[in-house]
């Protein structure tokens, strides 16, 4: 196989690649899943107190 | 409490400090050779003091010392608070702290000697470049050291994109800076000819699209939603715009090189895959913005969040301007012109320190358990920084576009209708209007700078304990 082939090939990989991450994405299954990971930076305090930061020592 | 129940905030806060100094400085040496554009006499016949020194100094100093702080600081903020982790490494992470600032300074004393492999944003000389090596290494262990020790499960898309600027700066800076080192302060490149412009380009357009714009979007994904307090808008799209992102814009960088020795499907295939940057950055920029659907209100009240949404509405607007610049026959006008220049200031001044400074006002009374000392005075930051930026921009395409048009005129008999030094009087009016919105920006910079002192004089630092594992309920 010659470079040029090789290089034509991968192109068609790549993209096939980047419409699975799509099609992965927008598929159903994931709404649950990437509603929680949406929600992450406002896990932070659980289970410490509402507060952001804490000068008390919390059961960490 | 022992140190892994909290998170590492010390680094974080010598970070964002530094990220205030830094930033006027960069910005007072910007604004000093743009004054000396308008008023040459300024460089005081000093060799040091001289534009060509002090440029990179400038550039060095915004984007790797104010830029490049305010990435360590906010990073190394977000991936403890969304891993629920401490730091991998208390030393390492000193460690980058010390060396970055090491690093700086030993910028800021070899360029204005005159030191310089003359590469552009990639100036320093080797021993340098071995240490940014070093430091950057030390970072990503910290890191990706500190994602694999995570308590939460998914890794949070603003940290994916932290990572991805982490890894290919890392590659782009060891490949391009690859050099012949011939005494301690000399090196030629490893490359030649037109190879070591492509090698360059491919530097330099990916600094601008790993540094500076994954990095900061990392910024806009965490500290937009909990400003607005309300998740991103889409998480989804977010996936798909991270991905598009890094499949396009490592092709992007020949467009720097049209009408060059490059050949010329390699400028086609820059300016392609230049035009579709825009939809990852737009896609990005929809979903920043579209975080305060239904919040919209909020614009009116917080001037933190208002500084937030104007940084993502020019990232849009200069990642419209970039493609349509990468088109060849644009380029044919704009390119050596000062709209360059315009479209650089409108997204490091408008997108990247902007979104720093709003990001900073929500790190730095959080790092130092203190509310903001003034809102009234973010709202002073807002304005100035907003008509320093309108300023800037506008002054440089009506600049740009005329020394564009009067380098192509010619006359019937195909002679040129304008000499050079014609061009250059002709700017002298819009050197003046530059200067002003530059110093209108570094003036908004001093207030905030003013602000944070307030804020944090005399309080403690705050400690962050991690939340207790689920588990443990």
């Amino acid at each position: 196989m010659d470079l040029a082939l090789i290089d034509a090939l991968w192109t068609v990989v790549v993209m096939v690649v980047f419409i699975g991450i799509v099609l992965w994405a927008w598929s159903g299954k994931r709404k649950q899943g990437f509603n929680e990971a949406a929600n992450i930076p406002f896990n932070e305090d659980k289970p410490a107190s509402s507060d952001n930061i804490s000068k008390e020592n919390s059961h960490g | 409490m022992t140190d892994q129940q909290t998170y590492n905030y010390k680094v974080v806060r010598q970070f964002s400090i530094m990220t205030i100094v830094w930033g006027i400085v960069g910005m007072l040496v910007g604004v000093l050779i743009a004054a000396q554009l308008a008023w040459p006499v300024l460089n005081f016949d000093i060799p040091w003091l001289t534009f060509g020194r002090l440029r990179p100094l400038h550039t060095n100093a915004v984007i790797f010392a104010f830029g490049g702080s305010a990435l360590f600081a906010t990073s190394y903020y977000v991936v403890q608070r969304t891993c629920h982790a401490r730091l991998f490494s208390d030393g390492l992470a000193a460690f980058t702290f010390w060396g970055w600032q090491v690093i700086i300074v030993a910028a800021a004393i070899t360029l204005p000697l005159g030191i310089t492999t003359s590469k552009e944003y990639a100036e320093l000389e080797w021993p340098i470049d071995i240490l940014i090596a070093l430091v950057w290494v030390a970072y990503a262990v910290v890191f990706f050291g500190t994602i694999i020790k995570r308590k939460i499960p998914h890794i949070y898309v603003a940290n994916w994109f932290f990572g991805a600027f982490i890894i290919t700066v890392a590659i782009l800076h060891i490949f391009n800076s690859a050099a012949v080192p011939i005494s301690l302060f000399k090196s030629y490149s490893a490359y030649a000819g037109v190879q070591d412009a492509m090698v360059q380009w491919w530097y330099g357009h990916n600094a601008v699209g790993f540094f500076l714009t994954a990095g900061f979007l990392g910024m806009m994904y965490y500290f937009v939603p909990k400003q607005a307090g309300r998740p991103v808008y889409s998480y989804r799209l977010s996936v798909v715009h991270f991905w598009a992102l890094i499949f396009t814009y490592i092709w992007a960088g020949p467009h720097h090189l049209h009408y060059t020795a490059l050949p010329d499907w390699a400028q086609s295939l820059g300016m392609i895959m230049s035009l579709i940057l825009l939809a990852p950055s737009w896609g990005g920029m929809i979903n920043g913005i579209m975080t305060l659907s239904g919040a919209w209100e909020k614009l009116r009240t917080d001037p933190v969040l208002r500084l937030l949404i104007v940084s993502i509405s020019f990232y849009g607007m200069s990642t419209f301007e970039g493609p349509m610049m990468s088109i060849k026959t644009v380029n044919a006008l704009s390119h050596y012109t000062d709209w360059t220049i315009g479209h650089v200031h409108s997204g490091a001044l408008g997108w990247v320190a902007l979104i720093s400074m709003g990001s900073l006002y929500y790190l730095i009374p959080r790092l130092f358990d203190r509310e903001l000392y003034s809102l009234k005075l973010v709202e002073v930051h807002f304005w100035t920084a907003a008509i320093g930026i309108v300023l800037y921009i506008a002054s440089m395409w009506v600049a740009g576009i005329m020394q564009g048009l009067m380098w192509r005129a010619t006359n019937a008999d195909g002679t040129l209708t304008y000499s050079f030094v014609e061009s250059v009087q002709a700017m002298h009016p819009y050197y003046i209007v530059r200067f002003l919105g530059g110093a209108f920006f570094l003036f908004g910079a001093l207030v905030m700078a003013w602000n944070i002192w307030k804020t944090i004089a005399g309080a403690k630092p705050a400690v962050g304990s991690i939340p207790a594992p689920a588990a443990a309920h």
